[in-house]
């Protein structure tokens, strides 16, 4: 067992990755008992900075110390042999193993000799969940648990490991807003006993739970200081650096006839469950609609099915009047709907093509960029400069491999791409994950302009801020089944997070 | 300054891979008692003595450049075209068959048909490994290594049986071959007193549709996507399954052609042995080029002049053909080895801040690169 | 001919037929279970096969017998384990992709081990090997006693090895670690597991078995060396890794099946049944296929299988 952390420093810290300075001199310090709020945009260089903190990393510069004594984590188990800990954004739990197993993995005492002690695994879950009130089944397998417990999971995980300084990267993005509440209240409890790191984007949160905050910018600590000093709207703004407000839907405009109209449909999962079971859905020319939902709920099937790419088990899609449930990718597409994917990288780009090659890839073969089956490479060229310009796509060139870009001109290539098109409908999904906010202004103004233009947007969003801003309607998808749709104005958070949850009992 | 470092750092790389394989090349020498200095030279020096062997260089690096022209259109298409082996034997089974079955057409119609049903045999062989891999998601590799073995079976059953030369018959010396073939099938020698055909004219003309096929054209375009980005394509509604049966029926037709011209170029009767190795050669001179035409030119050239030292070599310093595979496996590991540090700034900028705490290459360090975000 | 007497023959022939596949594929299986697959593995046999035939060879006039064969396949899993040191290397230090990697190796060893075979023995030349260990009792059982109680003592070992390599897999912590790498490297990663070094273990274990399995066939098998003695018995072991669902029983299973075919195409042979023989000979390859095609697993498997890990990638 690792002895308390009275406090810890971090000075100086520099990282650098190619073409990207991710840390910049950071110095900061935690106290005993003290949560710390590591707060800054999309890209600023948080998640980096913890990833060395907690071994995964090493600093180019800088160094970390643990009570007063300089230390060198080669690895996660050193730092955890200093008694740090990390809970990462993505879930780093084995999904075919259990509860215990998983711990397990981590505990060295249990790793000598030939037999594979499961049940002090075991015992050291069940001993560290009642203490910390985290209730959890060490031997549930972690494949069956719901997202709110495998977090449940991961934090009971990392104390087992023997963490007395938790990081928490993003906890709260995929929950709930009262798992969110659930989570908060724990953690403010257990700072009676250890301390806490929180990195945030969301400054409620970071208000609720923090004593101290640290903002980043571009890599560099801007402020740091008492959380109680600033109001929520002043540490936007030091995030930042500027007054940023988010383009919000006016509500002008009436919505037209219906584009997208989904009836009864079902289809199935990977692991050949039904993930939409009777779906439900209509959306209408120039309108957007928000889909909110725990992650895990069908969304991903929607989308895919939407653009033909999983098949429908039964049930309609009309597109545009025409029934597109068993069409082709490629006849969805010609037909006018626009999709912008989840994962950017594999599902939005062609990382290894050229920024020009990928803003032609729906229409390569199409009159406009083709000639009796040859390219045509000048009118991609032309086509590319003007892309560029318009939707302000920073790159050297338009030759340059589209995957080098950053998240956020990347995600503009795709934009691009879709938009020019002129689609009828479009399939936004998670559009602003991972985006720094300057970006994240641009695609919004992008898409309340679509509005404007009459197309059906359908946006999918775990951020239910962004919904509630750019919606017309919102619709909550629980289980594969639209639970229900309402009108974005007078909807509360509260309301919608009860239905997130399944229902009026959460 | 960051660009020379990164010219350094390349051919750094490629010069300690070089090293790499030239270095387990010659431990397996040294174990069986030969030179290896001696070896090398006799593989760079011999084949360039004379004219002939300059021609002979040139006659391996025919069918080479054929096969890895088909290869590197289907790496690049994402499907890894092992199989050619096979589909080089079923082309010239082909090849053979329609020339015995018609010996009476003219040349200029003969010779066309021969090789078009070479390649189409070849197609075949290598189409059934892409529908595999397309409708029941059969790893490629594990597919085209069976076929191989499938096809030499058939190969050695047809000559054998069916096709044999029925002079073998007669004399009971039952050596598996086909009849000799008409004249009218032969291809013409390029260099008297050589075995250099007008294959070679083929081969290069076809590098160069290649070149066009892959980057000028749409299909090409569907190819490369859905080899280098197979998910985004189905997104972007290119049909990825049917494009990975295409690139195998190109690999296996342009092998499968490979075959034919071997068969009416150089030998004119199918024998055993024929394919020899070519089609895992193949694959390593595809890699070597970097999978463009313009670099599997020359770099079936150099491997032909492998090929050819490798015999010499054989002939005068006793060391075993096999040889000739330890390098090819050799030089695969280097060669997949390189690229990964090669386009990867990651690993430069790493070796470039090792160098800068070491207090060498100081203006490699990678302060200069940043540009923001 | 006696349809009770082929079966018998079959049967009896099937079970020392698997043993070359069997190690093999096991040792495939911890490669492939810690996310790596290994298609030189074809090469390693080769290796295996020529290093565990040699010091018979050499000691063939000699008193030294059966010491020679044991340091054989001592020699055959040392150089298996050396060229998968080679396979990690380059796949997972520098993270080449994994097929490829894999032909190159393949390459290299049949390669290596044909130079020497030309270089050190020159002809086909058979040794004595290993012979029968009849077990005292069990092998007096009628029909079962031949067809399980009567082989050489690696027929015993090898079958052995299906249980212990189930013990190691599921009942040790380095099993653990090896399924938690194969199929959540991050994760591992950040609990301090060393994912390399554990990929690095893995494949040199599955390359010693490999080099065992190939000194089978060259020791008990067939009794001498030849260039295409291992007729692709290293790729059919891969697939059977696939096929057996990543599990020693369902490896054990396949390998089997895949030995009672090639028994099957020798009995038709001696059994005078006018079936042409290289039809007989592409059976077990063509059986491969359609055993690839018709079992569809991809989501079964260890779900980080293939692909290079690397702590630094920022996605």
């Amino acid at each position: 067992m690792s002895e308390p952390i009275q406090e810890l420093r971090l000075e100086g810290i520099t990282k650098r990755f190619p073409g990207v300075l991710a840390c910049d001199r950071v110095s900061i310090e935690v106290r005993r008992g003290e949560a710390l709020a590591l707060v800054g945009e999309n890209g600023a260089g948080k998640s980096t900075l913890m990833n060395i903190l907690a071994g995964l990393y090493q600093p180019d510069e800088g160094r970390i110390l643990v009570n007063g004594e300089p230390v060198h984590f080669r690895s996660p188990a050193d730092a955890y042999d200093r008694g740090i800990g990390m809970v990462h954004q993505d879930f780093m739990l084995v999904p075919s193993m259990t509860v215990a197993e998983n711990v397990a993995l981590g505990l060295e005492s249990l790793h000598r000799g030939f037999r594979l002690d499961v049940r002090e695994a075991r015992r050291r879950v069940t001993e560290v969940a009642e203490h910390h009130e985290l209730p959890v089944n060490p031997d549930a397998r972690v494949w069956q648990l719901s997202v709110g417990e495998q977090q449940r999971v991961e934090l009971v995980k990392t104390l087992c490991l023997g963490a007395r300084l938790l990081i928490l990267d993003e906890p709260t993005s995929a929950l709930t807003p009262q798992e969110t509440d659930d989570l908060l209240e724990r953690l403010s409890r257990m700072t009676s006993e250890l301390s806490i790191i929180f990195i945030s984007h969301k400054l409620n949160e970071v208000k609720e739970l923090t004593h101290r905050v640290a903002i980043l910018r571009r890599g560099a600590v801007v402020y740091s200081g008492n959380t109680d000093d600033h109001s929520t709207a002043e540490l936007a703004a030091l995030m930042t650096g500027r007054e940023v407000v988010l383009p919000r839907n006016d509500g002008s405009g009436a919505p037209g006839a219906p584009v997208l109209a989904v009836q009864g449909l079902k289809v199935r999962g990977d692991r050949g469950h039904l993930a939409l079971d009777g779906l439900d859905l209509e959306l209408r020319a120039g309108e957007i609609l928000g889909l909110a939902g725990v992650s895990g709920n069908g969304q991903r099937e929607l989308a895919d099915a939407l653009a033909g790419l999983r098949p429908v088990e039964s049930g309609t899609i009309r597109f545009d009047g025409e029934d597109v449930s068993r069409s082709s990718p490629r006849r969805i597409i010609e037909r006018g709907m626009g999709y912008i994917p989840e994962d950017r990288h594999h599902e939005g780009i062609v990382g290894s093509f050229s920024v020009k090659e990928n803003l032609v890839l729906k229409d390569f073969a199409g009159p406009r960029f083709s000639r009796l089956g040859f390219l045509r490479l000048r009118a991609i060229q032309k086509n590319a400069d003007a892309l560029r310009e318009r939707f302000d796509i920073r790159c050297s060139s338009t030759a340059v491999a589209a995957g080098t870009l950053s998240g956020g001109n990347i995600q503009k290539v795709i934009l691009a791409r879709e938009l020019d098109r002129g689609p009828k409908a479009l399939v936004a999904v998670y559009p602003t994950r991972g985006v720094d906010m300057g970006a994240e202004e641009f695609i919004h103004g992008q898409l309340l302009s679509l509005r404007r233009r009459s197309v059906g947007i359908l946006l999918v969003s775990e951020e239910l801020e962004e919904i509630m801003n750019l919606s017309d309607r919102i619709a909550v998808i629980y289980k594969g089944r639209i639970l229900s749709v309402r009108p974005a104005r007078g909807t509360t958070r509260q309301e919608l997070g009860l239905l997130m949850a399944g229902g009026a009992h959460a | 300054m960051p660009r020379r470092f990164a010219l350094v750092y390349a051919a750094g790389v490629v010069v300690l891979a070089a090293a790499g394989a030239a270095a387990v090349a010659a431990a397996v020498l040294a174990v069986i008692g030969a030179s290896p200095w001696a070896t090398f030279a006799t593989i760079v020096t011999g084949p360039l003595q004379d004219v002939f062997g300059v021609t002979e260089i040139l006659v391996r690096a025919v069918p080479l450049v054929l096969v890895a022209l088909g290869v590197a259109i289907s790496f690049r298409s994402g499907i890894l075209n092992i199989g050619a082996e096979g589909q080089i034997l079923v082309g010239i089974l082909c090849t053979t068959a329609v020339a015995l079955w018609l010996p009476g057409l003219p040349r200029y119609v003969l010779v066309p048909l021969c090789l078009a049903a070479g390649a189409a045999g070849g197609a075949l062989w290598g189409g059934i490994a892409g529908v595999l891999r397309a409708r029941f998601d059969v790893n490629e590799i594990l597919s085209t290594v069976m076929l191989n073995y499938i096809a030499a079976q058939l190969y050695t059953f047809v000559l054998r049986g069916p096709m044999i030369d029925p002079a073998e018959l007669m004399t009971g010396s039952g050596t598996p071959q086909s009849m000799r073939l008409v004249r009218a099938a032969w291809l013409d020698r390029i260099v008297p007193g050589s075995r250099l055909h007008t294959g070679l004219v083929l081969a290069l003309a076809l590098a160069g549709l290649v070149w066009v096929l892959l980057f000028r054209t749409t299909l090409g375009y569907r190819l490369r996507a859905a080899g280098a980005g197979a998910k985004a394509a189905r997104y972007a509604g290119v049909p990825v399954e049917r494009s990975l049966v295409v690139a195998m029926l190109f690999a296996g037709g342009f092998a499968g052609l490979a075959g034919g011209v071997e068969v009416l170029g150089v030998h004119h009767r199918a024998i055993e042995a024929i394919s020899s190795g070519y089609g895992f050669a193949a694959i390593v001179v595809a890699l070597f080029g970097g999978l463009h035409p313009l670099g599997i030119v020359p770099s079936a050239v150099f491997f032909g002049q492998l090929l050819v030292g490798a015999d010499m070599t054989q002939r005068s310093a006793g060391v075993p053909a096999n040889m000739v595979l330890v390098l090819q496996g050799a030089i695969i590991l280097a060669i997949v080895s390189a690229k990964m540090y090669l386009n990867n700034p990651y690993a430069r900028q790493r070796v470039a801040t090792a160098l800068a705490r070491l207090g060498i290459a100081r203006g490699a360090s990678p302060q200069a690169e940043e540009a923001g975000p | 001919m006696n349809a009770g007497r082929m079966a018998y023959d079959i049967l009896s022939l099937g079970v020392p037929f698997s043993v070359a596949l069997l190690l093999a594929a096991l040792g495939e299986m911890f490669n492939q279970r810690a996310g790596v697959f290994n298609l030189g593995c074809e090469g390693i046999m080769a290796m295996g096969a020529y290093l565990g035939f040699l010091p018979a060879y050499l000691a063939r006039s000699g008193p030294y017998g059966p010491w020679a064969d044991v340091l054989g396949f001592a020699l055959a899993a040392a150089a298996g384990a050396l060229l998968a040191l080679v396979f990690a290397v380059v796949t997972v230090t520098f993270r080449a992709p994994q097929g490829i990697a894999g032909i190159g190796l393949q390459m290299l060893g049949v390669g290596v081990a044909g130079t020497l075979f030309r270089h050190f023995t020159g002809g086909v030349t058979g040794v004595e090997g290993v012979s029968a260990w009849p077990i005292p009792v069990l092998s007096r059982i009628p029909l079962l006693g031949g067809v399980l109680f009567n082989h050489n003592p690696v027929v015993y070992v090898a079958f052995l090895c299906v249980p212990a390599s189930w013990y190691l897999l599921y009942r040790t912590p380095w099993g653990l670690r090896v399924r938690a790498v194969g199929t959540h490297p991050r994760a591992a990663d950040t609990m301090g597991i060393d994912v390399n070094r554990v990929r690095y273990q893995a494949l040199m274990l599955g390359g010693a078995m490999g080099g065992l399995g190939g000194a089978y066939l060259s020791l008990c098998q067939a009794k001498m060396f030849a260039d295409d003695l291992v007729a692709g018995r290293g790729f059919i072991a891969v697939a059977l890794v696939y096929f057996g669902r990543w599990s020693p029983w369902g490896i054990t299973g396949g390998a089997l099946l895949f030995s009672l075919a090639q028994a099957f195409q020798l009995a038709i042979q001696v059994g005078g049944i006018h079936f042409p023989y290289e039809f007989a000979v592409m059976l077990p390859y063509a059986l491969v296929i359609l055993v690839l095609a018709l079992a569809r697993y991809r989501a079964l498997g260890p779900t980080a299988l293939g692909k290079p890990f690397n702590r630094e990638m920022r996605i």
